[in-house]
């Protein structure tokens, strides 16, 4: 008997016993490569209405990647060098944008019906995405260390303490809202992007509203 | 028609006709288009950065109301000194009905006015400073009677106070220890010792600027400012910043309500009006949020896409053939 030749289990028939293999097959199952990375579309995916949800990611991306380098430069960097200047006012620049097509993209699939055929998660996700997004932007706005920074902060922290959220999220502390800013809240943004983009993928785009198809 | 969990893309598209489709080359162009229109914007319009103001600078321009800020809060007259929760039990806080949250989660973040921007600032920089140590030592053995007498007095005087060489000059009167305590206070404004003072707290790194925006916050300097550059709440408040930006516009809805009855109302309706419109506001935009991400569950809302037609000229390939063999 060879002891160093390596033994082939046969395949049993049911559920595998191995979690790696269980979860490789879901995953494959669910979403195979050519779903993930489609190179065929139905015919009535032409309009400009699909290209919002795509500059949309664009936009989060230029976020990204200017926010990365502010926030590894410093909060001194944007206020004293040009170059932290402009890298400021490309973040600055990529959030509006990214509102812009965020909110076409969301108005977009309201007047599709996006939700139906199983994709209510998807629209809900989306909305979350769309919440924690305007948390996002309202703490780089507290994280400026400007004149509007200050102003801001003065103006809400009455709306904050008024609802109860002032005891815990303080909009006077810098140091707490520029690590939820750069941390924990773009985290959360990216995070539910990447599930909002892989259950597009698995359901596909929807298909339009027919005469008999009720918005569900 | 509804898509089960099981069915794959395969049996839900049978029957489409498929077109080739570059997943990747679109997301590329995308990303180069929309890098270049963001570099272009930040290249013209560069991007708001005002200086932020200091308590020295307010000091310096206008030490009348800065005095008269600090006057004040050791009166306890000031917004902070009666704000309530989460800084102190002076005010009620916002309520409604049985819905109080700031006062559920008590002082968390506590801030004595009297002490917090006068008394242990001018303990800390009073160290060496005979005059102002009597100030203190007489202030603090002063009964509240007396205390109140004083500043009363002297928040009238400043009614028609002068500005020289920086220094705030009231008519002669009784004042007590005030006018000295004052004077050290403004001085050390002036200095910018207080923006110090009131960050530090007695550590040596610090982030959290509280109790330097609230103190600033009382007085009506940054509020002028504000005021200047179209930025106050009767203009949509915090949604706008300065020059000529867009400002925060995703936070419309939520601005607008403070515009409109019965968040603008002294009277208001079922116990909601300006006084506790905060609340109010935090409550419904929360109703809404929640409204729109179940709209696939709520009726009307979610047939509204079906009734308007604006997805016929999304799909308006899918829907003309049909137009044309009918």
């Amino acid at each position: 008997m060879d002891a160093d030749k390596p033994v082939m289990v046969p395949p049993v028939a049911g559920k595998p016993a191995s979690w790696t293999l269980r979860v490789r097959q879901a995953i494959t199952r669910g979403l195979p490569m050519d779903h993930f990375l489609p190179d065929r579309q139905p015919y009535y995916v032409g309009s400009w209405v699909y290209v919002f949800g795509v500059v949309t990611l664009a936009a989060l991306a230029w976020v990204i990647v200017s926010g990365v380098a502010l926030s590894f430069m410093g909060p001194q960097w944007w206020h004293d060098s040009s170059v932290g200047r402009f890298f400021n006012s490309l973040h600055f620049w990529s959030v509006q944008l990214f509102f812009i097509f965020m909110v076409l993209h969301l108005w977009g699939q309201y007047f599709m019906a996006g939700w139906r055929h199983g994709r209510a998660a998807t629209w809900m996700i989306g909305v979350v995405i769309f919440g924690i997004s305007i948390l996002t932007a309202f703490t780089g706005y507290l994280s400026q260390q400007n004149f509007d920074a200050q102003f801001i902060a003065l103006n809400a922290k009455d709306a904050m303490n008024g609802s109860g959220v002032g005891a815990f999220f303080n909009v006077l502390n810098f140091g707490q809202m520029y690590g939820l800013h750069v941390m924990l809240l773009p985290i959360g943004v990216t995070f539910l992007v990447v599930v909002h983009v892989v259950m597009i993928r698995m359901r596909g785009v929807v298909k339009p509203i027919d005469t008999e198809g009720v918005a569900r | 028609m509804k898509q089960s969990i099981a069915e794959t893309q395969e049996e839900y598209y049978r029957g489409v006709r498929m077109v080739p489709y570059d997943l990747l080359k679109e997301l590329v162009v995308a990303l180069v288009g929309v890098g270049v229109l963001t570099a272009g914007l930040a290249a013209i319009f560069s991007s708001p950065d005002v200086p932020p103001v200091t308590i020295a600078a307010w000091a310096q321009n206008d030490p009348v109301d800065f005095v008269t800020t600090a006057t004040g809060e050791l009166a306890g007259t000031t917004t902070s000194a009666g704000y309530g929760n989460p800084y102190n039990t002076n005010g009620p806080g916002q309520k409604w009905g049985p819905i109080a949250p700031q006062a559920w989660f008590g002082t968390r973040i506590p801030i004595d006015s009297a002490s917090t921007f006068v008394i242990q600032p001018l303990q800390r920089a009073g160290v060496g400073n005979a005059d102002l140590s009597a100030a203190l030592t007489a202030w603090q053995a002063a009964k509240a009677d007396q205390q109140t007498t004083w500043l009363d007095t002297y928040t009238k005087a400043l009614a028609t106070a002068t500005v020289k060489d920086g220094k705030v000059s009231v008519d002669a009167g009784d004042y007590g220890p005030v006018p000295v305590m004052m004077s050290s206070l403004l001085g050390v404004a002036q200095s910018g010792g207080l923006d110090g003072l009131l960050v530090i707290e007695g550590r040596f790194y610090q982030t959290d600027y509280t109790q330097a925006l609230v103190f600033m916050g009382d007085g009506g300097y940054l509020a002028g400012l504000a005021q200047q550059a179209n930025l106050t709440g009767s203009q949509w408040g915090m949604m706008n910043e300065t020059g000529s930006y867009p400002g925060q516009t995703w936070l419309w809805l939520y601005t607008m309500w403070y515009q409109v009855f019965p968040f603008n109302s002294t009277d208001g309706i079922l116990g909601l009006n300006a006084g506790n419109a905060d609340l109010g506001i935090i409550l419904l935009m929360t109703v809404l949020t929640i409204a729109l991400a179940l709209v696939p569950l709520i009726p009307i809302l979610r047939d509204i896409p079906r009734w308007v037609p604006i997805h016929r000229l999304i799909w308006r390939g899918y829907y003309a053939p049909k137009r044309a063999g009918a």
